[in-house]
This record gives structure tokens, sequence and C-alpha cells, in this order.
């Protein structure tokens, strides 16, 4: 599904990735773990395509095809799905506008026929349910007034729609008391199939609790440095980063974090 | 006192005058005779104004100038019925049609009127009774004016007269088009009179268009009276053709209580400048002042706002919003005078102007001139291009750049339509922004 090799990225002119290797095959969910500042949310943003990301090397090769060549709008096309850390508002577009807008997109790019006003609005009604969403919240502006849970659900409602091949969840479980935490963890659960792959990218092991990965990585200074399966996510919770000699000032950060 | 090239680009405006002067509609009562000859006394003292003047130091008319213009023949061209559909307000309406600046019967549609309420051609009312009018055509408008209001009273032959009665209201809006066919060379003097009296209400709607072809100058002036309690919503959309001129002055006075609310919507002309000036002179009145603008190729779309406050406890409010492509320029000057006495007084002014190219532009220009203590006035400016985050949130949603941007404008500009109260009048307000965004030029994949 995706592979990346010895990727560097810069963002105005600072090495944040240097030299990441990941895969991720069709159908398995990936949890990548890592301190403040380790290139966390680089990595998510330079999947979904971001500008002033800049790839200096390295390749990210994503279903036989180079990713890097495609504009964000493509990449949204061939499935893959970014929940942002921090979902945009944007005053003056209604949700419901946005999402059908989103979904008409995506499905053109499919070659898939579009779908109408009242077939849409009997999908939307019903993974909104599925979520606890207030209905409501589609009549109001994109993420305008929304709170922080609701923001993360309106992000995973997204993914429903879209149904990606690759979703990329970043910090998903930052600003999310339990119940909504389950909530979110949930939906992502149930978007799980042989056909579709996950990364999750947390700070914290809390979120793992609920939804369970096939193989957790470590990001620490712009690379890998420990793989595992789901037992890795338990030990560093415990033992923290410093077990795998990472310095000091890493793991105090992600102390002051927690 | 004028320069000597200044006189030149007079001169024909000053012959043409003194050749149909006497033949101008109503030319036989001395009271319109002499306000036409003080209006061009007025013209000949202040010549065209040039960028050394400071409310037109944004708008250089001197390219324009370079044509000599003349008005169009007097008797509107043949126009074919469904070339003006896309101009019409969709449901109920009382329709007056001006073709170059003539009324046009034909295309015309008064309809019913409600008891006290008057509309008709200013040229008819003109022929028959122009005392009628003495004690409101250019009243209102003054003779301080800038030399195109000045021409426009001095050579004003049709328009539309709307009276109302005391407590008359119209339901349904009134249009008034104004349509241009003429070439490069054409002049046209649209002049419209809206007295409102005391609690009576309406809703007009002036638009100005032109067939593709035509590339005349419109140089119109509205003046308008909102008697005491009376309340006006005033609609003026400008989507002249490309290659035209526009020029427009509206002077309104507000009577003690009385409520006048204004939309312009200016997509249209090579050149624009929509000025208008209210003089708040009662009481406990509301002045709101709405404007929104889509420009783009090389297009010039001047907004200039002049509110007085005369009377106390009454409010002002504008709020002018617009987008700017490849290397259009917009510009606004608002000023806001509180006159001693207007206490309690609440003005705020707001331009916000998103620039869509690096060579577009934006000149905002507010004004406060504040001669009272009791007075809360605000005003704010903003020039920016569209937030980067949320073009990448759209894309990131598989919406390609110039969706992306046009949901982006759209909700810029549509929250000014959200406040308007006539669905037809609304309708038509988002389908002009639309029609302007459709008319992008396709944009690169990835920027």
């Amino acid at each position: 599904m995706l592979s990346i090799r010895n990727l560097h990225v810069a963002v105005e002119g600072k090495e944040i990735l240097c030299g990441l290797d990941l895969e991720i095959a069709t159908g398995e969910l990936h949890a990548i773990m890592g301190p403040n500042g380790s290139g966390k949310s680089t990595l998510a943003y330079v999947l979904a395509g971001r500008e002033g990301y800049d790839v200096t090397a390295g390749e990210i090769v994503f279903r036989g095809k180079n990713l890097l060549e495609l504009a964000p709008e493509e990449r949204a096309g061939d499935g893959i799905f970014l929940a942002f850390q921090y979902p945009v508002e944007i005053p003056g577009v209604s949700t419901m506008a946005f999402l059908k807008t989103s979904v008409n997109s995506v499905r053109r790019y499919r070659d898939e026929k579009e779908i109408g006003a009242v077939e849409f609005l009997k999908l939307i009604r019903a993974k909104a349910k599925q979520l606890k969403m207030d209905e409501k919240l589609l009549q109001r502006a994109v993420n305008v007034g929304f709170s922080g849970g609701e923001k993360k659900r309106n992000e995973i409602l997204q993914m429903a729609l879209l149904e990606p091949r690759l979703a990329v969840l970043d910090e998903t479980d930052s600003g999310l008391d339990i119940d909504a935490l389950k909530i979110v963890a949930d939906g992502v659960n149930a978007m799980r199939s042989p056909e579709r792959s996950t990364l999750v990218i947390t700070h914290y092991q809390r979120l793992l609790g609920y939804i369970v990965p096939d193989r957790v990585h470590v990001l620490a200074q712009g690379r890998i440095v420990a793989d595992g399966g789901k037992e890795l996510a338990l030990e560093l919770e415990e033992k923290g980063y410093a077990m795998l000699g990472l310095d000091d000032g890493e793991a105090a950060a992600r102390e002051t974090a927690a | 006192m004028t320069m000597a090239s200044e006189t030149a680009t007079m001169a024909p405006y000053l012959d043409r005058f003194a050749a149909i002067g006497p033949s101008l509609p109503g030319a036989a009562s001395p009271w319109l005779a002499a306000l036409r000859h003080d209006a061009i006394e007025r013209f000949k003292e202040t010549g065209f104004p040039t960028p050394r003047v400071e409310a037109w130091k944004y708008t250089d008319l001197r390219r324009m100038l370079r044509t000599e213009f003349a008005p169009a023949p007097n008797s509107p061209a043949a126009l074919a019925a469904p070339q003006l559909d896309p101009w019409l307000l969709a449901g109920p309406r009382h329709l007056l049609v001006f073709v170059d600046g003539v009324f046009a019967p034909a295309h015309s549609a008064i309809g019913t009127l409600p008891p006290g309420v008057r509309l008709e051609p200013l040229g008819a009312v003109l022929a028959a009774d122009p005392a009628a009018l003495e004690q409101h055509l250019g009243r209102v408008v003054g003779l301080k004016t800038a030399a195109t209001a000045s021409l426009n009273t001095a050579f004003m032959g049709d328009g539309a007269v709307l009276r109302l009665d005391p407590g008359a209201m119209i339901e349904h809006p009134v249009q008034l088009l104004f349509v241009s066919t003429g070439g490069a060379s054409t002049v046209a003097y649209p002049r419209n009179l809206v007295v409102a009296g005391e609690g009576s209400r309406a809703t007009i709607v002036e638009t100005y268009a032109g067939i593709e072809a035509s590339a005349g100058w419109t140089n119109a002036v509205t003046e308008i009276t909102v008697g005491p309690g009376a309340a006006l919503q005033h609609f003026k959309l400008q989507q002249s053709a490309a290659e035209s001129y526009h020029t427009g002055l509206t002077r309104v006075r507000i009577e003690r209580d009385g409520a006048y609310t204004s939309f312009v919507m200016s997509t249209g002309a090579r050149l624009a400048r929509n000025e208008i000036g209210v003089v708040i002179a009662g009481d406990g009145a509301e002045c709101h002042l709405n404007g929104a603008y889509a420009l783009r190729g090389r297009q010039h779309a001047d907004n200039t706002t002049v509110v007085e406050h005369i009377g106390a406890h009454c409010n002002s409010r504008q709020v002018y919003k617009g987008v700017v492509d490849e290397r259009a320029r917009a510009v606004f000057q608002g000023t806001v005078v509180v006159h001693p006495g207007a206490q309690g007084t609440n003005a705020h002014q707001l331009n916000r102007n998103l620039l869509l190219s690096p060579n577009a532009r934006a000149d905002s220009k507010p004004e406060l001139i504040i001669h009272a203590d009791d007075v809360k006035c605000s005003h704010g400016a903003t020039v920016g291009d569209l937030d980067a985050d949320a073009m990448f949130y759209l894309r990131a949603r598989g919406i390609n750049p110039a969706e992306a941007r046009a949901l982006l404008i759209e909700a810029f500009i549509g929250e000014l339509f959200d406040d308007v109260a006539q669905p037809a009048v609304k309708a038509r307000l988002a389908e002009l922004l639309a029609a302007w965004l459709d008319r992008r030029p396709a944009l690169e994949a990835a920027a």
C-alpha cells in the first residue's frame, strides 16, 4: 500500500525528516509514536501534499504511484485521507455543502457516479448518527463554533464519507475526553478492512488501547528508531522514551506535554 | 481655474449643451432651465476631476476622456426582448427599461401599482408636468458635485421618477434597467428621482447592463428623499459591458426615523465609480451601505461613500467587500462626518479585500471627521489573499484548486447577501457572483 524509503524533508531550510523508512501493507494498521518535535506531523503533511514541505531526498510510493508527483486533491482521489490534528475553520462555507463537494470531487476522480442531494442527505445522516454528531453541526460553517471533540468527529465523518485506502490520523486523540475518544475509536475501527490501511500518529499510548495497531514505530529525530508489535506502545508508556536511549530533552518534552 | 488641456476636453460638452440644451425635455420651465444652466456653469468652473482632486485621487478619468462622448441617437436601438432576460429579476416586479438612457415602453412592464404610488419615466413627467418636480429635482443632489454629476444635471432628459405618498407601500421590487447598446463614443445620462413620503416603503433595483459590444459611458445620478419613518431598500447592480465606462452618483437625504439601505454590486465596466452621498438629516434614522465587487482583467472599480450625520441618535453602518484578480484595481473611499449636534451617533465602516493575483490592487481610504462628543465611530480595512490553510484543507478533501477558491470567494462575499430580505434580489446577487466565478480562467492544477 505505502512504501516510504529514505525520506528527507526540510521545512524552511531546516531538515525535519532525515532518512525515514516505512512500509505499510494493505489491511494493516500502524502507529507512529514519538516525542514532540520528532517529525510526526511533518510526515502526515508530506503524505497529504502540503506546500512548504520540501522533499530533498527519498521516495514515497503509494499503490505503485509516485505520490510526490500528485497534487493534494489527486492524492485524496487516489485514496489518501489525512485527519487533521487541527481541523481548519472555514467561515461562510456550510459543512453540508463542503462535504457534498468533497465527496463528489473524489467520486469524479475515481470515475464513480456523483451522488445526488437526497441520497447524500440519507448517507450523511446515517454516518453522523454513528458518530453521535448533532445534525445541526452540518448546517454550520465548516468547523466554526465546533468544540475540539466535534472537530475531530467531523474529521472521522469525512473519512467515513470518502472511504480512503490509506487513512492517516494525526493526533486524533488530542483534546478528546474519554467518551469522545471511544466514539472516535469506534469510528476508526468500523472502517478497518482488509482493503484499507491506517496510520495512527500519536503522542500517547492511550488511543492505542482503543485502536489496536498491528505494528508500532517510534519516530525520533526524523527517523524511525524502533519497531515492534502493539506491546511496544505499552512498554514505551511504562518506561518512557529514555528506554530507547533518546536524549533527555525529548523525553522531558514528552513528560511536559503529558 | 482649469488648464488648457482640460478646457479642450470640456469644450465638446459645452458645445453640445449650447446646441441641444433648448430642446431637452422641460426646457421651457424657467426653474429647470436655471438648474441646467447652473450645472453647466459649475462644470465649466470645475472641469473634469483629475487625480489632484482628493475625492478622485485613485480614479483617473483622463484615459476615458480621450474619447469625446456624445449622446446616443435619441431612439432606442432595436433590442429583442429575450436579450434583456439575463438582467431581469425573477418573480413579480415593476419594470422600467431604458435603452441608451431613453425610456423603452415596449420593454417595460410597470404593472399595477398600489394606491399612492407613481412610477413614471422622467422624460414624460418633464414634458407633461415639470412643475410637479420643482421641489425635488436637483434639490438633494445640489450643485456642489463633481463634473460628472454636473453634466448629468445639465443633460438629464430621462430616467425613472418614483413618488410614494405618505404611507404608500410597494410589495414587489421596482426594477430600473438601463441597457447600453451604443458604441465607444456614446454617453447616456440616466437621472432617477425617488421621493418616499412619510412612512412609505419600497425596494428599488437599479441595474446597469449592456450588450456585449457596447463600449460607451453611462453617467447616472439618482437622488432620493427618505421621508420621516419611511424605509427604502436600494440595490444597484452594475454589470455593464466589459469595455464600457460607468460613473454613478446616488445622493440621499434621510429624514427623522427614516431608514435607507443600499447594496451596490459592481462586477462590470472597464472603469466604474459608484459614489453615494447620504445626509442623515433627521433624528433616529438608520443608514446601511453595503457593497460587493468582483474584478478582473484591467477593471477599475471605485466605491466612494460620504455619510453625513446631522440628526442625533442615528446609526450608519457600511460594509464593502471585494475580490480583485489579475491586474484589476479596487478603490474604497469612505468618509463619515459627524456634525456638531449629532449626539448619540453610531457610525461603523468596514472594507475587506481579497487579492487573487500579485498584480491586483486595492486601495482603501477610510476617513472619520467628528465634531460631536457623544459618538461611537469605527472603521477597518483589510487586504489579504485566500487563507492558505483553508485552501489546503479543501484540496486535501479532493476539491480542485479552482473549486476551492470559488468556495472561499463565495463564502467571503456571500456573507453580505445573508441580510438581503427580498428572495429575488438575493438570488440575483448570488447569480452575479456565480457568473463571475464561472468566468474565471482555468487555474493551474497545483500551485
